[in-house]
């Protein structure tokens, strides 16, 4: 029987079935530092122990400074955080990537980078933009702290089967946008709740056209519109961004696995639940006006009205019938598992040419990862954002959960290529609005909120 | 994990939608590693807003919610502060999916019903009558009505017997997962390098 892609992978890791719930065999997890402590404490008091702590990858993201990381972390909370997660992967054996070592990074980056997020494999983490693997045709979601603990023992979980949805981006995206406008332009259709229950599969032209990077911004933004699971089919895109990754299969293994893996996308006749279709071609750059990531318009629309964005509209202190464009910002932030990788930072620094954050905004480019930072400086990208005034940090969640000291006064009014725009996000009474990072990069520059095509034209 | 079979009480109406997790427990609270005590930190940035329905423990221990309650982040810390402050139940139109499934974990129960339904649960909350939430014969009663809910199956099985998930899983799959890992040693060696 046809199948599409996510019961493919599906059907490859049903343990046992009871009723409508299947125990999924998970084949990897990743951990980070603020939902496992408790897991591991769970484990200790039920005595177990982790039998395939080669399936595991830890390494510490939300809580971490993103500056002077050379000494002592200053919070000591954090510091001891961090620690305890050290201290939980030694006991239990899971390797742990060092924050001082040249692989840490933001979780959802690391695992594509170092090849432990593979096609055809089941991925959880204790982290909601977990969907973000499913760029590579992994069933990849995001799970709670207890969860964690049960994969950890059991290498498995029950889970109730989702129904199946198909975005298709037809045609091609204009200059200037990218897979940030098409995960808000799809959020913005279907509300923040309107994918709940579904596994939902990108595919299209536009899909096909993204790179990788591009298709981990696609899916990582699934959640936002309640979706655990966001897909795209493996292809020789993905094939070739991982080959030679430091966990990927080498030599024989890898022939033998993308011949696997070739398997994997959606049959032509596979039916899915529902089916959307939106033209890329129309889209043009999206930013976010109020606190929800589905309240969000097109640079060039007006703001809309009603009963129920009265209350995110005030928090925001936007108003119905005014233009996003022109709004004055005073923070810019590039960075995080949605926007912190080597191609966002790329498509940032293309639209400084020679331009200088303006006065009174305080910008932030934070790389995804230790490898993401060092590519770019490769690059010299880290002195064109230093010569235009932005400061350029190391890799952590930083402003997308403003867990550590990077943090919004309130009233402060942020252009951000983060994942949520919720009251307080990024610091209390702090205002976010979602968009690229290359409209991040304009904004920065021009003070307030710009169309980045007008900018490249 | 503790066992519930009935909750009777009074029910907290708070109607907004998207209520997501970032609200129910900031995220500058996340530094915390305990899961005990965390009640002090829920909903710490609405308290101060005089019309906030929640502000500590209340001996109210059903919570009418508004639509995809508990959205967005997963952590686990927003059903463990709801929990700390006394509420156990939470009805809503929808939940964010995460959310709803680690409420499930830690002895809460989240009933998912229609709108209209949501609303009539709503007004006995908002006239201070007493709901009785139970899950063996699934049905809410209040000082008018009765409304029956689904739950699936095994969640309400675990709810009902306090069972706890790992555990059981290894006493009663144990043989399932080896022979499952047994085959996919086959089908996909490269799963299975030394390194994993």
């Amino acid at each position: 029987m046809a199948g599409t892609l996510y019961e493919k992978l599906w059907d490859a890791h049903v343990v046992a079935q009871a009723g409508d719930k299947a125990l999924l065999y998970i084949d990897r997890h990743l951990l980070h530092e603020v939902s496992t402590p408790q897991s591991f404490e769970a484990m200790r008091e039920d005595g177990l122990h982790v039998p395939r702590p080669g399936t595991q990858l830890a390494v510490a993201d939300h809580s971490v400074p993103t500056h002077d990381r050379d000494g002592l972390i200053a919070d000591p909370q954090a510091a001891a955080q961090i620690a305890l997660l050290e201290r939980n992967c030694a006991d239990f054996g899971i390797e742990y990537l060092a924050l001082a070592g040249e692989d840490q990074g933001i979780v959802h980056v690391i695992g594509p980078e170092q090849g432990f997020t593979l096609p055809g494999i089941t991925l959880v983490c204790g982290d909601s933009h977990t969907s973000t693997h499913g760029a590579f045709g992994a069933l990849a979601f995001g799970v709670g702290a207890s969860e964690c603990g049960t994969v950890m023992a059991t290498q498995t979980l029950w889970q109730a089967r989702a129904k199946t949805l198909r975005v298709t981006f037809t045609g091609q995206l204009q200059p200037g946008v990218s897979a940030k406008d098409m995960a808000l332009t799809f959020i913005g259709l279907v509300g923040a709740s309107g994918a709940t229950g579904y596994a939902v599969e990108y595919a299209g032209e536009a899909v096909e056209a993204l790179s990788m990077e591009g298709r981990m911004t696609l899916c990582n933004m699934t959640i936002e519109a309640g979706a655990r699971t966001g897909l795209v089919a493996p292809d020789a895109k993905t094939f070739a961004y991982l080959q030679g990754r430091p966990r990927a299969p080498k030599g024989a293994a890898w022939e033998q696995a993308i011949a696997a893996w070739r398997e994997l996308p959606s049959d032509l006749d596979a039916r899915f639940d529902r089916e959307i279709a939106i033209d890329a071609g129309e889209i043009a750059p999206q930013v976010t006006f109020g606190t929800s990531p589905d309240q969000v318009v097109p640079i060039g629309d007006l703001l809309p009205g009603g009963e129920k964005l009265a209350k995110p509209m005030r928090y925001m202190d936007v108003h119905a019938g005014d233009r996003i464009f022109g709004l004055a910002i005073d923070h810019a932030f590039i960075g995080s598992c949605t926007n912190g990788r080597i191609e966002d930072l790329r498509s940032a620094a293309d639209v400084i040419r020679g331009g200088h954050v303006a006065q009174g905004v305080r910008a932030l480019v934070v790389p995804g990862s230790m490898r993401v930072k060092a590519q770019a400086e490769a690059e010299g990208l880290d002195t064109l954002f230093a010569q235009a005034g932005f400061e350029w940090r190391e890799p952590g969640c930083s402003l997308c959960v403003a867990m550590n000291d990077d943090r919004l006064p309130p009233g402060a009014r942020c252009a951000s290529t983060s994942n949520r725009n919720f009251e307080g996000r990024q610091g209390v009474g702090a205002r976010t609005h979602l968009m690229s990072p290359a409209m991040v990069a304009a904004a920065a520059i021009a003070g307030r909120i710009v169309d980045v095509r007008e900018v490249l034209a | 994990m503790k066992a519930m079979n009935q909750v009777s009480g009074q029910a907290i109406s708070l109607p907004d939608a998207d209520i997501d997790t970032d609200i129910i427990y900031p995220a500058r609270f996340l530094l915390i590693t305990e899961k005990k005590g965390l009640g002090r930190y829920a909903f710490a940035d609405r308290r101060d807003d005089p019309g906030f329905p929640i502000r500590a423990q209340e001996d109210r221990p059903i919570l009418v919610a508004g639509p995809n309650f508990g959205c967005g982040s997963s952590r686990e810390q927003a059903p463990w502060a709801i929990s700390d402050i006394g509420i156990t139940v939470i009805i809503a139109e929808s939940f964010g999916d995460i959310f709803a499934n680690n409420c499930f974990r830690n002895g809460m129960l989240p009933i998912r019903l229609p709108p209209n339904e949501v609303e009539a649960v709503r007004v006995s909350a908002e006239a201070g009558e007493t709901l009785t939430v139970d899950l063996i014969s699934r049905t809410i009663t209040g000082a008018g009505a009765q409304i029956a809910f689904t739950v699936p199956d095994d969640q309400r099985e675990t709810l009902l017997n306090g069972w706890n998930d790992t555990t059981r899983i290894l006493a009663l799959h144990g043989e399932d997962v080896a022979a499952f890992e047994a085959a996919q040693q086959q089908a996909a060696p490269w799963l299975w390098t030394t390194r994993n």
